[in-house]
């Protein structure tokens, strides 16, 4: 049953990640920055339980997973980190009885006020990307917020004003900005290099775009020279480009 | 989803307390009433409805913050439920105060009856729509869900009715509305029957490649990022058996409409008290049997991205 909702406000300003498939490496450093940066701020520890027995869990805002894509000898790997997206209509809002759940006007961050949270957890039953986790022992829902406690502190170097994710990413493959603005660097990613969104068929409009992961061909000759044993004690080369010896390199060391 | 008791409890009991006062309601508008049962009848429904409250309390996390939820009434189905339910307890615990007063008469006022079947219907609208106003989970997200929580709660209602009214010695009303309880079972079945059939045909809008964008013909998932399982796997996932889940789907068929239709029919050729608390005794643990089928069949499309550990 879909009753006809109001049509989303369009906001001047939507914060988002980009992620980028291409360049990442399934390393969890934004998995483990974000619960660094998240469980010591103002708003209280991000829970772990059993943390040293056999079945650990806790409350993280950012997953790291894995997924294989097509079938051998064409797999390909693919690391997806998953948060919070940001949706510009935001299933999750609406649902929140207490108005616990909001999405901001200024920048499209969508947040959890956690002194006005009931833990009824009906927001995370409307959000079909999984984005929301239950905090079991502060009993509230928790979920990104795009490090709104860090991205605006004006005691931090202008650099260090990002997410915690994407100053930890290794490989640069995290990108922050306002999508709004099509000359941001976010916009003109999801612009050139095909960003898309998560399960566009639910119509939420995902702030954060994915950038697909594009499968490398090999710029080496296709045609390599056939190796004979005979000709290789003979000394003489293989028909084809490459002479043994004839390396710059190995100009050099003699 | 995984079934959580406290919702299984509140729905089902609040149902049947809504179902009983419905039919009080409408023999009291058709002018035959229970004389003496009608205030004891009044106050169990004003019990249920208090028990099913205490209920869903347990469901939350910060119980003391639950005044809270009655601000988000503009866009929030809870937040209305929230409205309506303490309204009504308070319209039936009213009525039944009044009954008691009167009691000889018997008379309630017509309006008070009818406003007592408006907030009834609108209960459960609230109740069903904060399920079925959900677009993506594809089980509830259809008006049958609000069909189904009406009609079993009305089968429900009719047959505590009956029942109780045979244990507050009026076996005459529990009679006059045994074919009632008997239609409204019937009826509950066939409209409950009908989204069993359409969840069973239903295909899921989200797969792996729409939840990745992955655009590939396989896709499989080969780490959800954790071991010891999250919010996310221990929410979303029943953990039942598909023996288990087909046993659920069966048995409450049984438990909840064939069973009680059989005794309902006995109570109504012979007048058995006993048939009457064999069909509340069956209806009850059927419908509870319905419910947790009801929160397990529904399949959430964040369970895609939970799909294996590593």
């Amino acid at each position: 049953m879909n009753p006809v909702q109001p049509a989303p406000e369009t906001l001047a300003k939507q914060l988002a990640l980009v992620i980028d498939l291409n360049v990442c490496v399934g390393c969890h450093a934004c998995v483990t920055s974000c619960k660094e940066w998240n469980t010591s701020g103002a708003a209280g520890p991000l829970t772990d339980l059993n943390a040293y027995g056999e079945r650990p869990t806790g409350t993280f805002f950012n997953r790291v997973q894995t997924f294989e894509a097509d079938s051998y000898p064409d797999t390909q790997t693919i690391h997806f980190p998953k948060s919070c997206l940001h949706c510009e209509d935001p299933p999750c809002v609406p649902v929140c009885p207490t108005g616990a759940s909001y999405k901001r006007k200024s920048d499209g961050i969508v947040l959890v006020d956690y002194d006005k949270c009931i833990g009824c957890k009906y927001c995370s039953w409307a959000c079909p990307y999984g984005a929301r986790e239950f905090d079991e022992e502060r009993k509230v829902m928790t979920k990104c917020t795009l490090c709104v406690d860090r991205i605006y502190d004006e005691l931090l170097p202008p650099q260090d004003r990002k997410p915690a994710c994407v100053k930890a990413c290794p490989t640069g493959a995290r990108l922050f900005g306002d999508v709004k603005d099509p000359d941001s660097e976010v916009s003109q990613a999801i612009r050139e290099r095909g960003g898309y969104q998560l399960m566009p068929e639910w119509e939420t409009q995902p702030a954060n775009h994915y950038l697909p992961r594009q499968v490398t061909r090999s710029t080496a000759p296709q045609a390599q020279p056939k190796f004979r044993l005979g000709d290789f004690l003979k000394g003489e080369p293989a028909s084809g480009k490459h002479k043994p010896g004839s390396g710059a390199l190995e100009k050099d060391a003699r | 989803m995984k079934p959580a008791l406290s919702i299984i409890l509140f729905t089902t009991i609040a149902g049947a307390a809504q179902g009983m006062v419905v039919a009080l309601a409408l023999a009291t508008l058709a002018g035959m009433a229970p004389a003496t049962a009608l205030a004891p009848l009044l106050w169990a429904a004003t019990g249920m409805l208090l028990v099913a409250l205490v209920a869903s309390f347990f469901h939350l996390g910060h119980p003391l913050r639950a005044w809270r939820t009655v601000l988000m009434w503009r866009t929030s189905w809870m937040s209305r439920e929230v409205i309506v339910l303490p309204a009504f307890i308070a319209l039936v615990g009213g009525w039944a105060l009044l009954a008691t007063l009167a009691q000889r008469d018997a008379v309630a006022p017509h309006w008070l009856a009818g406003m007592a079947i408006v907030g009834a219907v609108l209960l459960w609208y609230c109740t069903a729509m904060i399920y079925a106003c959900i677009r993506f989970i594809q089980e509830w997200a259809h008006p049958l869900t609000v069909v189904n929580y009406t009609t079993l709660g009305l089968a429900s209602g009719f047959v505590t009715a009956g029942a109780l009214a045979v244990m507050a010695g009026e076996p005459g009303f529990a009679s006059d509305i045994a074919p009632w309880a008997l239609a409204a079972t019937a009826l509950a079945w066939f409209t409950r029957t009908l989204s069993l059939r359409r969840n069973a045909r239903l295909k899921p809008k989200s797969t792996t490649q729409t939840a990745t964008g992955i655009q590939a013909a396989r896709v499989v998932q080969k780490s959800m990022g954790m071991t010891g399982g999250s919010f996310n796997t221990r929410e979303f996932f029943h953990g039942a058996s598909a023996h288990a889940m087909r046993m659920a789907r069966t048995g409450f068929q049984v438990l909840a409409f064939a069973l009680p239709i059989l005794l309902l029919a006995w109570a109504l050729l012979s007048g058995s008290a006993l048939a009457w608390l064999l069909a509340l005794g069956s209806q009850a643990a059927g419908l509870l049997a319905e419910r947790w089928f009801f929160f397990a069949q529904a399949r959430h499309p964040q369970n895609i991205y939970y799909q294996a550990v590593s």
